[in-house]
C-alpha cells in the first residue's frame, strides 16, 4: 500500500490521475454526445425521452455514472492541489512575461477553462439531472411512450437567451479545455512517439472541436428552429 | 542598419537573498551592434563602477553557449528573444536601437535569488546526486566496444545529453517545473544499455528529489522545450512519465 | 634545489606497469582516515575527486562556478584521442605516444607521454560505462575521426561536444559520491592560498563567494586542478572565470612553474570585433578539413574588402592566396594549430589582413560546397555555421567564414613529477594546471585525454604512495599555519578595497592583455620582450595604486573576485616574459624570431634547450630562479618538424 501512496503522492502520480481521469471523462462525452444526438429525431422527442430513461435505470449505466462523480471530483481535487502547488512554486512573479511566444494560451490557462467548464457542468446538472432524478421547480408530463417527457424540459430551457448564451459560453471552455487536454493526457501517460504523436494531436484537434460543436447544436437548433 | 544603439534597460537589483529587490533602470549608449548582450552589460557595469556604483551581478562563465552559467530573463523569456541559443551567444543587433529591455534573474522557489540577477540552482546538482549516473567505479569496466548500441539510441541519448543544466526550462515554465532537464538525464541512460541495471531505481528517486526541492508540476504548456537553449525534446518528458509509472509498479 | 623528475628505471612501455607495483599502497581501512582536497571539477578534478570517493578517502572539492558541471573543459568541442586502433588503420600505443612527443616539438618528458597513451584505451572503456554517449557506427560501435592533421583515425568524439560529455560523465560520478558522502562538495568557493606545515602541503584558504568568509581546510594531500592561464591575454577563448591563481599562489609557497611562455594559439576562432569584446569564440579545427584559408594577393585588395568596397566572393581566383596550400603543399590547410595562427598572422602583418580590423583571413567553403552540395556541408558543419552567423550574422554558405588565431591553451604549468606531484611534497596537479604532457604545442583532443587519465587513472596510484608516508593524525585548522594565511590573505582583500583609485579591473586586465599578445604572443623577441617585461612591472606597480574596486567583501562581489585574479595575472605574466626571454629558441607555440629557418619556419635549438624551465619563486621583488630539467629522448628520433 506504501507504493501506492508514494505514487500518487508524487507530481507525477498526481498528474497520472488527472490524465486517466481526463480521458474517462472524454469518452463520457462520446457516449453522452451519441444519446444526446436524438434530440435531432423528428418524433417530439419520443427517442429522446426513451433514451433519458435507459440511462437512469440500467444498472451497469448507473454503475458507471458512480465512476462518472468519482472522476469528476478527483479530476477537480488534483487539479486544485496540484495549482496552488505549481502557483507556489514560483512566489515571485515575472515582471515582464512573454509567454505566449512558448506556449498557447489554453495550455496555460487549463485552471481557468476547468472553472469554466465545471461551472457549465453544476448549471447543466441543475438543470436537468437534478429535476429528473430529484424532482425540482419542474412538472414532467408523461410522452406518448409513458415515459417522462424530458424532451419538453431541454426545449424550454434552451429557448431562453440565458440558456443558449451559457451553454456557448460552456462550450467554449470545454473546447479550448479538451484543445490542450486530449493531447496532454497521452503525454502524460508517456504515450510520445514520432509515429503516433502527431495522429494524437490531429484527433485531439478534431475532437476537441467536432464534440463541443455538436453539443452546440442542440441549443442553437432548439432557439432558433424550435 | 546603424553601427552602434542605445538602450533604456531595466534590470532587477537586490543586494543580497534577505533583502528585498526592485528594478532600476540605466541607459547605455553607443553599444556596437556586434556586441554581445552580456558584452553590454560588462559595458554598463564599467561605467558605473566608474560612477561609484555596485555593478550588476549576473552568472556567466563559458560565453560560449555551453556551460549553462548564464541565466537571464530577458524582455519576458529567458535567455532573450532568439531560438535555441543562450545569453551569451544573444547580439545586440537583435534588439533595436533606442529600446527598453528589461533583465529579471529566473523566478522560483526552488531558485532562490542570491544576488541581482544570479540565482542559487543548487536543486538541479542535488536531482543528479539522488541518481543521475551510473554506479560503476573507475576502472573495472569492459572494452567500450563491448556492448554494442544502435546508432539510434545512441542519438536519442545524445540529444537528451545536451541539456546544459541552465535551468532555462523552470524559468520558462508558468509552475516553474523541472521536468525537461530531469527527464534529459533520465531518458540519457534510459536509452543507453550502461544505465538499464539502475532504470527503475533512477527514475523513482530523481523523480522524489524534484519534488522535495519544489519544482511545480508538469502541464505541458511545452514553454520549456520552445525556450531550451538546446532542443531538449518534450518527448523525454513522456519518457520519464513511463519510466516512472513502469518503476512505480514493478519494482 | 635539485629537479628529480621520479621517472622509473627500465623500457619505456614497461615504467608504468612497474612503477604501479612499486607504490605503496594505503591499507583499506586506514584510507577513510584520509582527507584529500582537490581544486577545481574539471575533467581532471572531477574525476579525481570521484576516484578518491570511490577508493574510500575523505574528499573536499572545490571550483569557484556554481556547481561542478561547469567547469571550462566542457567546452571543448572536439574529441578525446585514444589508441584503441578500432579502425586497423595501424594506430597503437607507440604511435599516440611517438605523435604527441613530436607535436609536442619535443619538449616533453617521454614516459609522462607513454603512460598517458597507455591509459589513453581505459578512459574510453571507462567513459562509456558512465553512459557518455558517443558517437557510433550503425553496427552499434564507437566510430571515430581524424583530427588536427593525424594521420589515423583515432579521435573519438560525441556531436561537437565531446568536452561537456565527458565533464558530465565526471560529474555524474561526482554526484554519486557526493550522494554517499564521500565527497563533500564547495561550489562558489575559490582557493586563495594552500597551507604548508612542516615542508608539506596540509590545506588551503578559500574565500566563499557568497558570504566572503575566508575559511581553512585541512588535509593530508592537496591536488590542484584548476587549469590554465589563458586569461592572462584578457581576451582568450576560455571561460571568464578561468583564472592562474590557484597554481599561482601555489608557486609563491615553492611549487615550480614548469615552461609559463608555452601557450598555444588556436587558429580558427572567430576575430575581435572591436574594443568592446570581452571574450573570443573558438570555430572547430575540423572546419579546417574542407574550408580553404585565404587572403587577397594584392594589398589594394585587401583594402577595398575592409572598406566594404568590396564583396569577398567577387575577388577573382587569380587574386586569391590560399597561402597555407602554397607554402605546405603536403598538409595544406591541415598544418598544426602553431603553424596556422603564425602564418595568419604574417599575411596580416602584411596588410593583407580583411574585416574591419585588418585583423582576420578568409575560411572559404565555396569550393566545398561546389564540391559535395551544400546538404553534405550542412550535415557536418551545420551547428558551427549556425553559431557562427549567430555571432557575426553573416551566412558563411553564401559568403566566407572570418577566422584569426586566438589564445586557447596553456601547455605550461606547475612542474610535477612523474607522480605528479609538485616540488612542494603533498601538492598535486592535474590537466591543464599541471606542465607535463603537451611539451611546447598540444595537439588536438589531447587535453581531454590528459585531464581524464591525470584524474581516474595516475593521481588514485601515486597519491596513495604519497600517503603512506603521511601520518594519520589530522592538524587542526586553529593551527597557527592557518590563522597565518588566513590573516595574509584577509589584508590581502582589505588592502585592495582600500585603493579607491579610479581605474577599473578590467581597464588593467585589458593593458595587460594588450602588452602579452603584442609582445609574448605569437612571435616574441628579445627586444620586445624586455620591453612587455619593464610594461608589466610599471602596470602592476599603478595597479596597487590606483585599481578601484567596489562593493565590500561580505557580499558576492564580482570586481573583488576579478582584483585577485588580476594581480596575480601580472605576477604571472612576468613570469611568462622571463622564460620567453631565456628560450633563446622556437618551439611549438613559441616562436622566437632570432630562432627561424631561413624559409621563416620555426627553428628549434635541441643542444641548448632541451630541458623543462622550472622557476622557482624567490621572494617578492627578487628575480625568479630558472631551474633545469634535462630532457632525455631513447625512443624517438629527434627531427625537424616540416609539413611541406
Amino acid at each position: 500500500m506504501g507504493w501506492f501512496i508514494k505514487i500518487f503522492g508524487s507530481s507525477l502520480g498526481k498528474k497520472l490521475l488527472m490524465s486517466l481521469t481526463g480521458l474517462f471523462l472524454i469518452s463520457f462525452l462520446t457516449v453522452h454526445l451519441i444519446g444526446n444526438l436524438s434530440v435531432f429525431s423528428q418524433d417530439g422527442g419520443l427517442a429522446f425521452n426513451a433514451y433519458a430513461k435507459f440511462m437512469s435505470t440500467n444498472p451497469l449505466i448507473s454503475t458507471v455514472s458512480y465512476l462518472l462523480y468519482a472522476s469528476i471530483i478527483l479530476h477537480v481535487i488534483v487539479a486544485i492541489v496540484l495549482t496552488s502547488a505549481n502557483k507556489s512554486a514560483r512566489p515571485v512573479k515575472y515582471k515582464q512575461l512573454n509567454a505566449k511566444d512558448n506556449s498557447s494560451w489554453e495550455s496555460r490557462s487549463m485552471a481557468l477553462l476547468g472553472i469554466l467548464v465545471l461551472a457549465f457542468i453544476l448549471l447543466h446538472l441543475k438543470d436537468f439531472w437534478w429535476q429528473y432524478k430529484f424532482g425540482g421547480s419542474y412538472q414532467f408530463s408523461e410522452d406518448a411512450n409513458g415515459n417522462r417527457d424530458i424532451y419538453a424540459l431541454v426545449i424550454q430551457q434552451f429557448s431562453t437567451t440565458f440558456g443558449l448564451a451559457s451553454y456557448l459560453i460552456g462550450l467554449l471552455a470545454l473546447f479550448f479545455h479538451l484543445k490542450h487536454g486530449f493531447q496532454s493526457a497521452f503525454q502524460t501517460l508517456g504515450i510520445n512517439h514520432n509515429k503516433y504523436t502527431p495522429a494524437i494531436k490531429n484527433i485531439g484537434l478534431a475532437y476537441s472541436i467536432i464534440v463541443p460543436l455538436c453539443f452546440a447544436s442542440m441549443p442553437v437548433y432548439v432557439y432558433f428552429f424550435k | 542598419m546603424e553601427k552602434v544603439r542605445n538602450y533604456t534597460l531595466k534590470i532587477w537589483r537586490q543586494p543580497n537573498a534577505q533583502s528585498k529587490g526592485e528594478f532600476k533602470t540605466y541607459e547605455v549608449k553607443n553599444i556596437s551592434t556586434g556586441s554581445s548582450f552580456l558584452e553590454m552589460l560588462d559595458i554598463l557595469n564599467e561605467e558605473i563602477s566608474e560612477a561609484g556604483e555596485d555593478p550588476v551581478h549576473f552568472d556567466h562563465d563559458c560565453r560560449e553557449g555551453i556551460c549553462g552559467m548564464c541565466s537571464l530573463f530577458i524582455n519576458g523569456r529567458p535567455h532573450g528573444p532568439e531560438e535555441e541559443i543562450t545569453v551569451c551567444q544573444l547580439h545586440m543587433r537583435t534588439f533595436p536601437n533606442n529600446t527598453t529591455i528589461t533583465i529579471e534573474p529566473w523566478r522560483a522557489k526552488a531558485f532562490p535569488v542570491i544576488k541581482d540577477l544570479i540565482v542559487d540552482r543548487s536543486a538541479f546538482d542535488r536531482i543528479i546526486q539522488s541518481g543521475g549516473f551510473v554506479s560503476v567505479n573507475t576502472g573495472s569496466v569492459p572494452d567500450g566496444n563491448a556492448i554494442p548500441i544502435p546508432k539510434q539510441n545512441a542519438d536519442l541519448a545524445m540529444d537528451a545529453a545536451a541539456c546544459i543544466g541552465c535551468g532555462a526550462c523552470v524559468a520558462a515554465c508558468k509552475n516553474a517545473s523541472a521536468m525537461l532537464f530531469v527527464s534529459a538525464k533520465v531518458s540519457q541512460l534510459a536509452l543507453l544499455p550502461q544505465g538499464q541495471v539502475e532504470r527503475k531505481k533512477r527514475a523513482l528517486a530523481m523523480v522524489d528529489q524534484m519534488d522535495k526541492e519544489g519544482f511545480g508540476s508538469c502541464t505541458n504548456t511545452g514553454a520549456c522545450e520552445a525556450e531550451c537553449p538546446k532542443g531538449i525534446d518534450l518527448s523525454n518528458i513522456a519518457r520519464m512519465n513511463r519510466e516512472y509509472f513502469t518503476a512505480s509498479l514493478t519494482s | 634545489m635539485s629537479l628529480d623528475s621520479k621517472i622509473p628505471e627500465g623500457p619505456l612501455a614497461e615504467k608504468w606497469t612497474k612503477h604501479q607495483f612499486n607504490l605503496k599502497l594505503v591499507n583499506p581501512a586506514n584510507k577513510r582516515k584520509y582527507d584529500i582536497i582537490v581544486v577545481g571539477t574539471g575533467l581532471a578534478g572531477g574525476s579525481a575527486a570521484a576516484s578518491f570517493g570511490e577508493l574510500g578517502y575523505n574528499v573536499k572539492s572545490f571550483c569557484y562556478q556554481d556547481s561542478p558541471r561547469r567547469a571550462h573543459s566542457i567546452a571543448a568541442q572536439g574529441g578525446i584521442n585514444a589508441a584503441k586502433n578500432y579502425k586497423n588503420d595501424g594506430d597503437s600505443v607507440f604511435r599516440l605516444f611517438y605523435d604527441t612527443v613530436k607535436g609536442g616539438d619535443y619538449r616533453s618528458r617521454e614516459a609522462n607521454v607513454h603512460r598517458l597513451s597507455e591509459v589513453s584505451n581505459n578512459i574510453i572503456d571507462q567513459c562509456v560505462a558512465q553512459g557518455v554517449p558517443f558517437a557510433r557506427e550503425y553496427g552499434g560501435l564507437l566510430d571515430n575521426r581524424s583530427f588536427g592533421g593525424a594521420q589515423v583515425s583515432r579521435t573519438f568524439y560525441a556531436r561537437g561536444q565531446t568536452g561537456q560529455q565527458l565533464l558530465l560523465g565526471a560529474y555524474s560520478a561526482l554526484s554519486r559520491q557526493i550522494a554517499a558522502g564521500k565527497v563533500t562538495m564547495f561550489t562558489r568557493t575559490e582557493m586563495l592560498d594552500v597551507v604548508i606545515i612542516d615542508g608539506k602541503a596540509r590545506g588551503i584558504v578559500t574565500r566563499n563567494m557568497v558570504t566572503g568568509k575566508i575559511e581553512s581546510h585541512s588535509a593530508h594531500a592537496v591536488v590542484l586542478a584548476t587549469g590554465g592561464y589563458g586569461n592572462v591575454f584578457f581576451l582568450s577563448t576560455n571561460a571568464m572565470g578561468c583564472n592562474a591563481s590557484a597554481a599561482w599562489r601555489a608557486y609563491k609557497k615553492g611549487a615550480f612553474f614548469g615552461n609559463p611562455c608555452y601557450t598555444q594559439i588556436h587558429p580558427t576562432c572567430i576575430p575581435v570585433h572591436g574594443d568592446q569584446q570581452s571574450k573570443l569564440t573558438l570555430m572547430s579545427e575540423s572546419l579546417r578539413n574542407d574550408g580553404r584559408v585565404w587572403v587577397p594577393k594584392e594589398l589594394s585588395v585587401s583594402e577595398k574588402l575592409r572598406r566594404g568596397e568590396l564583396k569577398p566572393k567577387d575577388v577573382a581566383e587569380e587574386d586569391r592566396d590560399y597561402y597555407l596550400e602554397r607554402i605546405y603543399p603536403s598538409f595544406g590547410n591541415l598544418v598544426p594549430r602553431d603553424v596556422a595562427s603564425r602564418n595568419a598572422k604574417n599575411v596580416c602583418d602584411e596588410g593583407r589582413g580583411v574585416g574591419e580590423t585588418g585583423l582576420a583571413v578568409f575560411l572559404d567553403f565555396r569550393d566545398a560546397i561546389a564540391r559535395d552540395g551544400e546538404d553534405t556541408i550542412r550535415a557536418k558543419y551545420g551547428n558551427l555555421f549556425q553559431m557562427y552567423e549567430k555571432i557575426t550574422a553573416d551566412n558563411p554558405y553564401k559568403t566566407p567564414m572570418m577566422i584569426y588565431p586566438a589564445v586557447h591553451y596553456t601547455m605550461g604549468g606547475l612542474w610535477v613529477d612523474y607522480n605528479l606531484q609538485t616540488t612542494i611534497p603533498g601538492l598535486f596537479a592535474a590537466g591543464e594546471c599541471n606542465f607535463s604532457d603537451h611539451g611546447a604545442n598540444r595537439l588536438g583532443a589531447s587535453a581531454l585525454m590528459q585531464g581524464l587519465a591525470d584524474g581516474y587513472f595516475v593521481l588514485p596510484y601515486t597519491i596513495g604512495d604519497y600517503l603512506t608516508g603521511v601520518p594519520i593524525k589530522k592538524i587542526d585548522t586553529d593551527h597557527e599555519a592557518f590563522t597565518e594565511a588566513e590573516q595574509v590573505i584577509k589584508d590581502r582583500i582589505h588592502k585592495l578595497l582600500n585603493i579607491k583609485g579610479t581605474k577599473t579591473v578590467d581597464h588593467f586586465h585589458k593593458e595587460l592583455g594588450k602588452i602579452m599578445w603584442e609582445k609574448c604572443g605569437m612571435a616574441r623577441n628579445e627586444k620586445r620582450l624586455k620591453e612587455a617585461k619593464v610594461e608589466i612591472q610599471q602596470l602592476r606597480e599603478e595597479y596597487w595604486k590606483d585599481v578601484k574596486i567596489l562593493g565590500v567583501n561580505e557580499e558576492l562581489n564580482m570586481t573583488l573576485e576579478k582584483a585577485m585574479r588580476v594581480a596575480d595575472f601580472m605576477e604571472l605574466g612576468e613570469l611568462m616574459v622571463d622564460d620567453a626571454l631565456d628560450r633563446k629558441e622556437s618551439c611549438g607555440g613559441h616562436f622566437r624570431e632570432e630562432s627561424q629557418t631561413e624559409e621563416g619556419e620555426a627553428k628549434r635549438d635541441d643542444e641548448n634547450f632541451s630541458y623543462v624551465s622550472a622557476w622557482e619563486f624567490k621572494g617578492e621583488g627578487a628575480p625568479a630562479k630558472l631551474n633545469k630539467e634535462a630532457l632525455v629522448f631513447e625512443n624517438v628520433k629527434l627531427t625537424q618538424r616540416s609539413y611541406k
